[in-house]
């Protein structure tokens, strides 16, 4: 077995793990992750509560899996909307040529140009701090890269010779990019996707943290750096945790994309 | 040569006219009525404030007369004056970019820095031990959340050397070494997941450059190892490198935002979370512009010079 499918097995199976623990969270979290034990607060890993408790008391470990729910939901939906309208987009350009072409893509260029965070940053400004807002900024932030993705590959596929094959027989354009084009685009769209969930991860952990995404009491990795940060030297634990959540959540999707392009890509096959 | 320049030149005008739309626009599609939201974060609504203050901010008129007032004012940084505290937009801004930007710098040149040759012993040991070693930790490096680290390196000073001061910010010309010290940290932060980046980069675009005919060619003529991975094959490798720094750029500012929180540093973060949280919209806008336009004219710059440099953009008319 080749290094690189070796290492999209495991990233896979963490990856699954992760949100199988994220999605089971209400069944698998030991603790109510909003219930305060003001007694039982700022404490270390113990075997009641396996990564201590926060400044209010409520268990680490349960708020780190509803934070996962909770990151995993909005970055789901971010890079999925971001998918959705970026590769349609990609699509039509590459599809229609011409104006369609050079007016998409140069609103593409335009919005390529923002600095991400500064970017989500402008549209939660406008939008107001919510868990959606965060979504909906990722997913703005993204729609440029996935459609600079689709565009490349569904030109060279538009002037193959099976696509004019199709069309000679009278298939809709339609059809066409939807059933012909689109599977072929499957790979590059699944290894982007991964790699996007991970930074996507990274950035809603980033916006909550400044106080512009999720936001208290529910749940969230960032959410719970910020006030971690606020207690750093007198309970560390809070702080070092959601942030260790935050780096495995993201390592798992990086990981895996990474090892799934090589996987995928022919050319890279057989260099390692 | 000359048409490349001209074509780049009309891309990038293109470029800003549609960032300063998007901007212009933020305040004009914030759901609901921006000023009745700006003024009650501050003050009761009334009648006649909302109308003040929309006369004052010129959004009673229509919306291209709008952009026009806008736009030229702005070419001549003219932003208008901070709602709540009165003062030159353009002069908050100032009083509090460069913290923003020096991090920026820091962090830009540790981490591009030691990506070239930790990418060329990475392209070396290739398909090694080391190798994989140095590639998984480049993929971990990638998805460490500065803001963390730089939490944990707060913890760890903290605890083995008490007296060193990690938090806040003194100007350089005050106190440089202070200034330095205090920048240590948080550029470490943000420099980790640009140097896993670019030494990947440089990784690959080195075992790209080592695969290519004049590499063989040079090796045949009798050149050292040294000079064949020097002279020929880096140079090369450096040019995908050179555009990523730049590209690098725009997430360094935004991750400097964050990181500047987690080390208390008065800069464009905290004027621009300030400005959000007491809905100083024109502010927001501002600083967004600002920044973005900078980012923007250095990444051109960096284009504009390649041109010059590499030869096969040099005679491509």
């Amino acid at each position: 077995m080749s290094q690189s499918r070796r290492i999209a097995i495991v990233a896979g199976v963490f990856v699954v793990l992760q949100i199988v623990l994220a999605l089971a969270a209400p069944s698998v979290a030991p603790y109510d992750p909003l219930a305060q034990d003001i007694v039982a607060r700022m404490k270390g890993p113990s075997l009641a509560h396996w990564l201590g408790t926060d400044h209010l008391g409520r268990d680490i470990f349960s708020r780190i899996l509803y934070g996962y729910r909770t990151a995993l939901i909005a970055c789901g939906i971010a890079v999925g909307l971001a998918l959705v309208i970026g590769g349609s987009l990609g699509l039509l350009a590459a599809f229609y040529r011409g104006w369609w072409d050079r007016i998409i893509m140069r609103a593409m260029d335009i919005l390529f140009a923002f600095p991400v965070m500064l970017l989500a940053i402008g549209i939660i400004a406008m939008l107001g701090p919510r868990t959606e807002s965060a979504a909906i900024a990722i997913a703005v932030v993204y729609v440029p890269i996935f459609a600079r993705l689709i565009r490349g590959p569904a030109m060279v596929l538009v002037e193959s010779d099976f696509v004019a094959g199709i069309r000679s027989i009278g298939a809709t354009d339609l059809r066409i990019m939807l059933r012909h084009i689109l599977p072929n685009l499957a790979s590059v769209i699944l290894v982007q996707s991964s790699l996007l969930l991970s930074a996507a991860i990274l950035v809603e952990a980033s916006l909550s943290f400044l106080g512009l995404g999720t936001q208290p009491p529910t749940p969230s990795l960032g959410l719970m750096l910020a006030e971690g940060r606020n207690f750093v030297l007198l309970s560390p634990w809070n702080a070092i945790f959601a942030g260790l959540g935050i780096l495995l959540l993201s390592l798992g999707f990086n990981l895996l994309g990474d090892a799934l392009r090589d996987e995928l890509d022919p050319r890279l096959r057989g260099q390692s | 040569m000359l048409r490349h320049l001209l074509q780049r030149s009309l891309d990038l005008v293109i470029v800003l006219f549609g960032i300063s739309v998007i901007v212009f626009l933020m305040i004009r599609l914030i759901p609901g009525d921006a000023v009745a939201i700006m003024l009650g974060a501050n003050t009761e609504v009334t009648p006649e404030r909302v109308a003040a203050m929309r006369g004052a901010l010129g959004l009673d008129r229509p919306l291209l007369e709008q952009y026009w007032v806008w736009l030229s004012h702005a070419l001549r940084g003219d932003f208008g004056t901070s709602i709540w505290t009165g003062r030159p937009v353009m002069q908050e801004i100032a009083a509090q970019i460069w913290p923003t930007l020096q991090l920026t710098l820091f962090s830009l040149v540790l981490g591009a820095g030691l990506a070239i040759p930790l990418g060329c012993l990475m392209a070396h040991w290739r398909g090694g031990r080391a190798d994989l070693v140095l590639r998984v930790g480049a993929i971990a490096g990638l998805t460490i959340p500065s803001f963390w680290l730089g939490i944990v390196m707060l913890i760890v000073v903290a605890t083995l050397a008490p007296s060193f001061a990690s938090l806040g910010y003194v100007p350089f010309s005050e106190d440089p070494l202070g200034n330095l010290q205090r920048l240590l940290l948080p550029a470490v932060a943000l420099a980790l997941p640009i140097l896993a980046n670019l030494s990947r980069l440089v990784r690959t675009a080195m075992l790209d450059a080592l695969g290519q005919d004049y590499i063989r060619t040079a090796r045949a003529k009798g050149l050292g190892e040294r000079a064949v991975l020097y002279r020929h094959a880096l140079r090369n490798a450096l040019i995908p490198f050179i555009t990523s720094v730049g590209i690098m750029t725009g997430y360094l500012l935004g991750g400097a935002i964050v990181v500047e929180q987690v080390f208390s540093i008065p800069g464009l973060g905290r004027l621009i979370l300030g400005a959000i949280a007491e809905r100083n919209y024109p502010l927001v806008q501002a600083t967004i512009l600002v920044v973005t336009v900078g980012f923007v004219l250095v990444n051109a710059l960096v284009d504009f010079a390649y041109a010059l440099i590499d030869p096969r953009l040099r005679t491509a008319s």
